[in-house]
Order: structure tokens, then sequence, then C-alpha cells
């Protein structure tokens, strides 16, 4: 009867991004084994597993970040909206202005909040002009949530900020060159409960317009921003499902024995 | 040659003392050393120190006196003649009686009077060394003995071979401090007896630099000119071209260095650079006397321009390399320590790597090779070889880099090269250019160090 159902949802869902048979090597490790993952738009998918099971790998994977990496390969299929994302005539450069990401570390540039947010746009060549570029900006602090706090200090530098304020600079900073994806990986993580609430808000509402995956170590907070789970294990997905499905009625008692805190 | 053996002596009795520490200690505890307060070895420490360290004093205290204690004996016992003598002669006589006593040639006949003045002054000089040989000794074995009874299970050895060692060292700190506030007060007290001699305004804002006072009142330019202009702007001109050379490069190569190399390639190539650092200057200078400025002359002849065999822009590219590597050594060690998740923030906005790190990397290094730069221009300043070899002694009032020009450095070594009197203006204005020069690059090097630890701070 579930199951039905499932497919029933899933069938009304696009797939924005689709993995199939996804390995990633770092020289001899091997660090992400064959994952075949569905990204459906619109949507939370938060990834969840222990220490070291390759969660952000694969995310970093999603924007090709990996390249950056010396010694590391990606092997299989990877495609956004239907287009191979390793496909060699694929410039990386316009894939990331499509798939944003925000880091485990508030990473502002040491510029002015303005230039922090205006920095994707100016490299695309989106808002050429003065008042186009004003007008990204605010919007994109207006989502971010950081508008009103900000307002009358665009130019002072972004590192001024505080980490919860920083993290969502660096949110509107990704949303300001309009992806369609946004990774994340463990936003929250170096950020205080009330920061964290804002920003799972944020992520909350963010979803109408973008795709969100998130890497998460709570399980609260996976089970509160998103619609669906994957949960890995050393390199493996062992399970992807609604996110009420996996925290509910887990299929693989590896799932089970994770999110009842048995072991990871 | 004495008192290299006597201290060699009370090395080797100082290595006993460490060695009877050790062993008595282990007995006083009947071979136990776990009812030690301090392990065995800060034993044999503490007795070494006991043994070597007053001894030391003494034969220095000894070496530093004794000389000044015969000569005062030498003065009182002098010949009957040095009553009616001046001090100038008086001081000749004494270096003579001196050089006699070492067993010295001596020029002229020796007189029966100064001999026996020089013996007696060779006897005290004797009995003086006798002396101090005796006395290290006897203090070094006093002290092995005294430091040896005071072991005991409970001596806290270990805490006062440390405090020993903390007085050690800021002693030493304070040697080097005093030593540079000497160096600077000397400087500072001779730069204001030339400034007697010779008014601030003009040294400053004089045009005309010749510093040749003649030997009699009647030649021509007998009294010298010393307006230091020329030397400012030489340097600066020499300074400007071997920062046009070194800046691009050096950055260049740094940003070259650690965004793009491999780690095979920056393995091999950061250390060659640094090399470039260790080349004796003197090397550069007759690079540059002898290669780059005959070149710069001959490629100048032959597109029509006059280039004189010594210019300010051989010296000054030279220069430029040499300091290549103040520049990019410490560039790139800003520009690596710039966070990679800044890097990573940049990539995932989709920008290329040379957008990535002109408009991420480069400013967020900025404070720190401003710094680097800084630090480059006082080296550069300060340099005096390649200059002394390829830029000539011509004091010209230019902005030609073809032409030879002089620096502060290169005049302080021509007015002190050769035999000079030590009170002329000639040699103070030495001092007088020394001080400006330090005041310079001490300036240069503060801001440097300051930019430099802002931007530390930063990132730490
Ligand atoms: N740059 C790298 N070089 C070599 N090995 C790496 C690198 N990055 C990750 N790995 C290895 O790949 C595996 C997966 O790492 P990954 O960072 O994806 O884990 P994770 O699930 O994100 O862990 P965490 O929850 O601690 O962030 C680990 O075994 C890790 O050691
Ligand atoms: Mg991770």
């Amino acid at each position: 009867m579930a199951a039905v159902e499932q497919l029933q949802s899933d069938a009304a869902r696009d797939t924005k991004v689709r993995s199939r048979d996804v390995n990633v090597y770092y020289g001899e490790i091997h660090a992400l084994k064959h994952v075949d993952l569905d990204i459906y738009a619109n949507e939370v998918t938060s990834l969840i597993g222990p220490s070291g099971c390759g969660k952000s790998t694969y995310l970093r994977c999603l924007n090709r970040m990996n390249d950056v990496i010396d010694g590391c390969r990606v092997t299989g299929e990877i495609a956004l909206d239907g287009d191979d994302i390793y496909d060699k005539s694929l410039d990386v450069v316009q894939l990331r202005a499509r798939v944003g990401m925000v880091f485990q570390k508030p990473n502002p540039f040491p510029k002015s909040l303005f230039d922090n947010i205006a920095y994707g746009p100016r490299i695309h060549g989106l808002g050429t002009h003065k008042d186009e570029l004003d007008e990204i900006v605010q919007s994109s602090l207006e989502r971010a949530g950081l508008w009103n706090e900000v307002k009358d200090r665009l130019d002072k530098p972004g590192t001024g900020l505080s980490g919860g304020q920083q993290q969502r600079l660096c949110i509107a900073r990704a949303i300001a060159v309009n992806p369609e994806v946004i990774l994340m990986d463990e936003p929250c993580s170096a950020l205080d409960p009330i920061a964290t609430a804002k920003i799972e808000e944020l992520i909350d509402e963010l979803r109408t317009n973008f795709t969100i995956v998130i890497v998460t170590h709570s399980m609260q907070q996976a089970a509160r921003v998103s619609q669906r789970t994957a949960f890995f294990h050393l390199g493996i997905l062992v399970e992807v499902n609604e996110t009420e499905q996996i925290f509910t009625n887990p299929s693989d008692e590896r799932t089970q024995g994770y999110i009842t805190g048995r072991f990871g | 040659m004495a008192v290299f053996v006597l201290i060699v002596v009370l090395l080797a009795l100082s290595v006993v003392g460490y060695y009877m520490g050790r062993s008595r200690s282990v007995a006083v505890v009947d071979g136990q050393p776990s009812r030690l307060h301090s392990l065995p070895s800060y034993h044999g420490l503490y007795v070494a120190l006991w043994c070597g360290l007053p001894a030391f004093v003494i034969v220095v205290a000894w070496l530093i006196f004794e000389p000044v204690i015969a000569q005062s004996m030498l003065m009182n016992n002098l010949p009957p003649k040095a009553e009616t003598m001046g001090d100038d002669q008086l001081s000749l006589l004494v270096t003579d009686i001196k050089n006699l006593a070492q067993g010295n040639i001596v020029s002229g006949e020796v007189d029966p009077a100064l001999q026996a003045a020089a013996d007696s002054y060779a006897g005290v000089r004797d009995i003086g060394r006798i002396a101090m040989i005796v006395v290290g000794l006897a203090i070094a074995i006093l002290g092995l003995v005294f430091g040896r009874k005071l072991i005991h299970g409970d001596l806290r050895a270990r805490n006062q071979v440390e405090r020993v060692l903390n007085i050690v060292m800021i002693i030493a700190s304070t040697i080097a401090i005093l030593t540079t506030i000497g160096i600077v007060l000397s400087l500072l007290f001779e730069a204001l007896r030339f400034f007697a001699r010779v008014p601030l305004t003009e040294f400053l804002f004089g045009l005309e630099w010749s510093p040749q006072t003649a030997l009699r009142a009647e030649q021509v330019g007998s009294t010298g000119a010393f307006g230091a202009i020329p030397l400012f702007a030489g340097t600066l001109l020499i300074t400007v071209i071997a920062m046009a050379v070194a800046a691009p490069i050096g950055l260049f190569s740094a940003i070259y260095m650690s965004e793009y190399a491999g780690p095979k390639v920056r393995s091999f190539a950061k250390p060659m650079l640094e090399i470039l650092a260790g080349v004796p200057t003197v090397v550069y200078g007759f690079f540059a006397a002898l290669t780059v400025a005959p070149f710069f002359r001959n490629a100048g002849e032959s597109i029509g321009l006059s280039v004189s065999s010594e210019s300010a822009l051989a010296a000054g590219a030279v220069m430029g390399i040499m300091i290549i590597p103040f520049v990019s050594s410490l560039s790139d060690d800003v520009m690596n320590a710039v966070p990679q998740t800044l890097r990573d923030g940049a990539y995932a906005l989709g920008a290329t790597k040379s957008e990535t790190i002109k408009q991420v990397i480069f400013p967020a290094a900025l404070p720190g090779i401003v710094g680097g730069l800084l630090l480059a221009i006082s080296r550069a300043i300060g340099e005096t070889m390649i200059v002394v070899m390829a830029a000539g002694l011509a004091a010209n009032l230019t902005a030609n880099p073809l032409q030879a020009v002089t620096t502060v450095t290169v005049q302080i070594v021509t007015l002190l090269v050769g035999d000079q009197e030590f009170d002329s203006a000639k040699t103070l204005a030495a001092f007088a250019l020394g001080l400006v020069l330090f005041i310079v690059t001490l300036s240069l090097n503060v801001v440097a160090l300051n930019v430099v630890r802002k931007y530390r701070e930063k990132y730490d």
C-alpha cells in the first residue's frame, strides 16, 4: 500500500538531478560506491550518515567541486535536468552558476557585504548596471532573511558579522546568482540553536524556488527540513526514502541502527 | 693561548662535575633515583654549573679589568721624561712600551728607561695571567666540591638549573639589546657632532654633495658641500628601479607557486628561488658591473641612447633580482595562508581560477603582500655592495636611470674608506647618513611588520 503511494508521488515529481552508478576515488581510496540517487525539484533532500561515509563527497560531485581536489576521480553518470554534467563539452563555471553551494564554515570574502553578494552576479555578467546590482543584492539579502539586520552597513566587511549572520550571508551570496540547485554541507554545524532555527526556516522558504540538498548530522534537522532523506554508510547509499518513512519505518537495519543512535 | 687552555680545562672540569653530581645524587638515596626530587642528570647539571659558572665569570671579569690595572701601574711607573709630554706623545709612548713588552719591533732606538718600563709591564701582565689561571682553577674546584656537598635527596636541582638557565638567557638577550642601543646612540652622537658643523637644513635640503674637504685651506672647494638630496634622489631612483623589477616578477612567481604549481614543481622551484637570496651580494655586484652594465650600454648605443658605463639602471635591475626572493617568498606564504574555504567559496560561485586569484585571494593577502614589499624596499635602500660596484660615485641629481648616480650607502663607504681623520666633517657625515638610513629602514620595517601582523591576526 505504502509502496503504491510512493510510486504515484514519484511519478508526479520532476527529477532535478539524476545519479547513476556514481563512484568517487581519492587516489586509491574508493570513497563512494555505486550510488544511484534521484533528487527531486523543489524539495529538500537531506543526506545523513556517520562521519566519513561520503556525504560531502557526493555533494561535491553535484557541482564538480571535486575537480579542485588533487587525485580525485569521479565515474558514473550525473545528469542535471537530463544533461550529463561530466560531459566534456560542459562548462564547469556555468554548472556552478546553476548549482550553488553553502559550506560548513561560513566563508564570506574579506570584502564589503555588498561586494560579497555582488561577486557572483558580477562574474556571470548578471546586473551590469549599479541599480540592477543593488536590486539583486537587496532581494538576495531579503530572501536570506538578513536584509533588515544589515541594510545600513552594506559597505562594512562581511567578516564582521556574527557566525549565524555570516552563514545567511553565504546563503544570500549563493542565491544571488539565481541557481537552480543549492547544496549545503552541514550549514548549521557552527551555529547556535537560534541561528540554526533561522536557517532552517530559510531553507523551508527557499524550497519553493530552489532544489536543495543538505548534509546534516542532526536527525532532528533532517526530519524538520527535508522531504526526502538518503542514508549513506561506508561510501554506500544504503537507503533513500520519504523523510517520514526513514525516521519511522526504515527498511534497512543499518539505517535503523543509525537513527536510533546505536552506531555512527 | 693560556686563556684558551684555561677555558678548555674549565669545561672539562664542568663535565667531570656533571658526572660526579649525577653519581653522587644516586648514591645519597642509596641507589633509588625515584626518591630524588629531581632526575640525576639535573643534579649533574647543578654541580657542573657550580663548577663552571663562577669560575667563568671570574675569568671574564679578570680579562676585562686586568689590562686596565696593568695600564695604571704602567702609568705610575713611566720614565721621568714622560712627565713633560703632551697627551698625544704620552699615548704614543705607552703604545711603544706595550709593543716592546710583547716583543714586537718598535721604531727607533730603544731607550733603556723605556726597556725597563716595558719589562716591568710585561712582568705585571705575566703575574696577572698566572694569578688568573690559579684563581680560576681554584674557584672551579671549590665550586665542584661545594656543589657536590649540597646534593641531597630533596634538592630541587631541576628548578635551580631552570632558574640559572633563565638568567643566562636574559643576560644573552640583554647583551643583544644593549648592543643595538649602543650602536644607535653612537650613531646619534656622532651625527650630532656633524650637525654642529653642517646645519641640519643644509644637509637635508642641500642640492650639492662634494664631501672632499681639502687638506690645505687655500685649495679650491676646501669647505666641501654636504647637501644630501642627490644621495637621497639616487637611492630613491635605484630603489624604484629595483622594485620595478622585483615586485612584478616576485609577485607573479609567488602566485604561480602558491596557486598553479603542483607539489613537485613547488618543492623544486621554491628552494631554487630562495637560493637567489643566498648569493653573496658582492657576486651580484660584479655581475652588475661586469655583465649587466656593459650590456645596457651596448644595447643603449645600438638604439642611439647614451648610457654611462655605470648606470642606475644596471645597479637597480640587479638589485631587483636580488630581492625577488624577499617579495616572492613572503607573498607566497601569505597567499598560502588564505583559507582554502575562501577559494572554495569563489569556485562554488562559478569563478574561474584567475578570477578567484584576482578578486579573492589577492585582496585577502594584500596586507601581507604590502608588508613583504615594504621589507623588500628597506632591503633595497640598505643594500650597498651592488651599488658600490655598479652605480658609480658621481653625486648627480638626476632622474635619468641611464646615468651614474650614487646612494647613501655608497657615500658612507667612500667617506670611510682609506685613511681618515676621525673628527673631520667628511667622516662625521657618514654617521649622519647612517642615521638617516637607520631611521628610514627602521620605520619601513616597523610599518611592514605591523601590516603583516595585523594580517596574520585576521586568519589565525
Ligand atoms: N580530499 C580528500 N583526499 C583524500 N581522501 C578524502 C578527501 N576527502 C574525503 N576523503 C575520504 O573520503 C571519505 C568520505 O569523506 P567525506 O568528506 O565525503 O565524508 P563525510 O560523510 O562528509 O564525513 P563528515 O560527516 O565527517 O563530514 C573519507 O574516508 C575521507 O577520508
Ligand atoms: Mg563532510
